[in-house]
């Protein structure tokens, strides 16, 4: 029986997609695995690929086409077998949608043609993002990620219903180095809101919209900063050249807020609506321009990570990002972000909030300005911090004593490896 | 190194043993004039004389039981059933007397028997007649079963069966009786509770006995052609079971196959599944499966029979299941 293959929901927040490019042609012979089509999501261009085994029969839209999500594209079978009219343009209701909507009593035939289509936790998103429950993997694939510190859930599964499987791991994007092995908790803590919460909560969304947002600006002395990247640069131990040019300035604040948001929990967390989740795990997102508009890599447990995995990670990350070859795993679960617009040479600006993160910090550019120091003006070479705050989350001075930490860190940057 | 069939390196066994140990005797349905149904025990009467190879009635649970009280009081018998099937008839003699004598007299009286015959389907010979009793006596605390798949194994296991001072169930293979392989001369101990690579790979184990070794070898050849690279272990003792060797294996090669001439439920590929997901458990990459003969009695019709049984082609679709290949 042919077996149809729908748009399926290659991004958290995919409603559907363009499909780029037919990589498999009709009468082309298909393997479980292999790539059907490019199709391009609300965020990047990803590889529809088989669920099922069989013959290309029929391409049912045509490249170029805009696919509500869980429409059927084509339809896979034996040689020969014929594709029914109505089996070719029929969407399947529900099946693969990103919202999880109660499926329809499956007829007697939909059940048997079950085991060949995929679940929803294996449609090709991460096996966590696809059906929001326990991740499906195969004992060794666990320990594999365990040993190597990769993150099960930012895994595309490849065995059946998006089973993690070893080969997986062996094809997922170069692993950072292993965390250090620290005490093992959970990710996050979950509080429900308090009354006074609750109350800040609906007074301030009545007052300035649904995120009642609020800015706090700072200055750091970025001298020290200077002096440590430029020895990293040029004077740095081991390594090429080449490889110490690539520590920028955004990978040192990247660190820094990192390290300072451990140290202000209350800064690194999401807005649940009726809790609030503080993260253990500090995940930052760093807003890339590409041609298209704006997108926010996310380095995980930057906290962990040496500066020179940071600065790796995150030339990775945001070449990829330009080239939109990004996966939905990438971009997504940041604890906290991170706009830079110094290299625009903009001195200042306000940064817009992505929810349901609590706080982001727009960056400017350093630039050698005059100030006090010690009774004598003297010019010294500035960077001026914007913290957007999300006050149903952070209060003003926990934002403040956020930024004074990053501020302390960044102004002495050898607090950062104590 | 001389090729033999498997018959005459169990006759070479049973030849050496009887020479060796004056106290071992072969004693069952046409043993002697007849030099055995399966003429495993030709030349043996003119050699050692009418008391030491012994023609009994067709009375199953009889001379089991003649054997176990033999061994009891100091011989060293070798009980030939002319196939497992008929020894369904005095599995009271094996179970409850010598799976249990050295328990219940306090260590003081074993029982070091040898009980032995062809197991598993031939060809056409029916449902009663086509039957894999592995399980049935490896169940049983106080056994030990070997089941060899190769001439020297049949020796070397036959050998120190006979030297062993447990009772034991060995269990040849109908089909096997004409396979030939080289068996080295004279003194060849194949230690029991030992299993045995009997190809190597490192991608995939597929663990097996008697009959099924050969299936196992032939697929794993094709899969060879396909870049599957097979870890083929022989159990030979299915009783004690060679975790050991098991859990080497599947550790290297994270996926496993388990096959088996006899039924599914309960089977011996039960309990070496149980052993590999308990023991192993973070090294798989894939449900272990198993393939076995068909949920059936056999059938009698010839393609009926070929369906029941385990052959290369399910081996090799098992196979590319665990290594997630179709």
């Amino acid at each position: 029986m042919p077996t149809n293959v729908v748009m399926e929901a290659l991004s958290p927040t995919m409603e559907e997609g363009r499909l780029v490019e037919w990589k498999k042609q009709e009468g082309e012979a298909v393997a479980v695995g292999d790539v059907l089509a490019e199709v391009e999501t609300d965020k990047a261009v990803m590889e529809l690929v088989a669920r099922t085994g069989g013959t290309l029969l029929k391409q049912v839209v045509a490249a170029g086409a805009t696919v509500p999500v869980s429409q059927v594209v084509a339809v896979i079978g034996q040689p020969g077998e014929a594709v029914a009219e109505a089996q070719a343009t029929e969407p399947a209701p529900g099946r693969n949608h990103p919202v999880s909507m109660p499926p329809a009593a499956p007829a007697e035939a939909e059940s048997k043609r079950l085991p060949s289509r995929p679940a929803p936790a294996g449609n090709g998103a991460p096996a966590a993002a696809g059906a929001g429950g326990r991740v499906k993997a195969s004992p060794l694939a666990r320990r594999m990620a365990a040993e190597r510190g990769i993150d099960l859930g930012a895994i595309t599964g490849s065995g059946p219903e998006g089973r993690v499987i070893a080969r997986d791991l062996e094809r997922a994007p170069a692993a950072p180095a292993p965390m250090p092995a620290g005490p093992v908790g959970p990710p996050f803590s979950e509080v429900p809101l308090t009354q006074i919460r609750k109350t800040i909560a609906r007074r301030l969304t009545q007052s300035i919209g649904p995120i009642p947002t609020f800015y706090l600006t700072t200055e750091a002395d970025m001298e020290r900063a200077w002096e440590a990247r430029d020895a990293l640069v040029n004077g740095g131990p081991g390594g090429s050249g080449a490889e110490r040019q690539k520590v920028s300035f955004n990978d040192i604040i990247i660190k820094a807020v990192a390290l300072a948001l451990r140290q202000h929990p209350a800064c690194n967390a999401w807005w649940q609506d009726d809790r609030i989740r503080y993260w253990n795990e500090v995940h930052i997102g760093m807003a890339v321009a590409i041609a298209e508009g704006l997108i926010t890599p996310v380095i995980r447990h930057a906290d962990r990570k040496s500066l020179r995995e940071i600065a790796a990670e995150s030339s990775d990350l945001a070449a990829r990002a330009r080239e939109r070859r990004l996966g939905p795993e990438e971009y997504t679960g940041a604890t906290f972000s991170i706009s830079n617009l110094g290299m625009l040479d903009i001195d200042e600006f306000t940064a817009v909030i992505n929810p349901p993160e609590a706080g982001i910090l727009a960056v400017g550019r350093i630039a050698p300005r005059p100030v006090a120091l010690d009774g004598a003006v003297a010019v010294r070479r500035r960077m001026r911090l914007t913290m957007s705050c999300d006050h149903r989350v952070i209060d003003g001075a926990t934002g403040a004593r956020f930024l004074q930490t990053l501020t302390a860190m960044l102004e002495n940057p050898l607090a950062m490896v104590w | 190194m001389p090729t033999l069939t498997y018959r005459d390196a169990l006759n070479q066994a049973l030849r050496e043993e009887m020479q060796r140990d004056p106290e071992v005797f072969l004693m069952g349905e046409e043993v002697g004039v007849y030099q055995g149904a399966y003429k495993v025990s030709r030349g043996l009467l003119e050699e050692f004389g009418p008391m030491r190879v012994v023609d009994t009635p067709i009375t199953e649970l009889g001379f089991a039981g003649v054997g176990v009280g033999a061994a009891m009081v100091g011989l060293r018998p070798v009980i030939e059933f002319m196939t497992w099937n008929f020894a369904l008839l005095a599995i009271d003699q094996l179970v409850n007397s010598a799976a249990k004598m050295r328990y219940m007299s306090g260590g003081q009286v074993g029982v070091p028997a040898v009980f032995r015959g062809p197991g598993g389907a031939a060809l056409q010979l029916g449902a009663q007649h086509s039957q894999a009793f592995e399980s049935y006596y490896a169940h049983i605390p106080g056994l030990m079963v070997v089941a060899p798949a190769t001439p020297a194994d049949a020796k070397g296991l036959l050998k120190s069966a006979i030297r062993d001072d447990n009772p034991i169930v060995f269990i040849e293979g109908e089909m096997l009786y004409n396979l030939k392989g080289e068996v080295p001369e004279g003194e060849h101990l194949v230690p029991l509770g030992s299993a045995d690579v009997k190809r190597a790979g490192d991608h995939v184990t597929i663990v097996c006995h008697s009959k099924t070794v050969a299936v196992a070898l032939k697929a794993a050849e094709q899969l060879a052609a396909e870049g599957t690279e097979a870890d083929v272990v022989d159990l030979r003792t299915i009783r004690p079971l060679d975790a050991g060797t098991i859990l080497e294996s599947v550790t290297r090669t994270h996926r496993c196959v388990v096959a088996e001439e006899g039924w599914p439920f309960a089977g011996v590929g039960a309990q070496v599944v149980d052993t590999i997901q308990r023991e192993a458990f973070d090294a798989l990459d894939a449900p272990i499966l198993r393939v076995t003969g068909a949920d059936v009695p056999m059938p009698y019709n010839k393609h009926l029979e070929r369906a029941a049984k385990v052959d290369p082609a399910r081996v090799i679709a098992a196979v590319k299941q665990v290594m997630y290949l179709d």
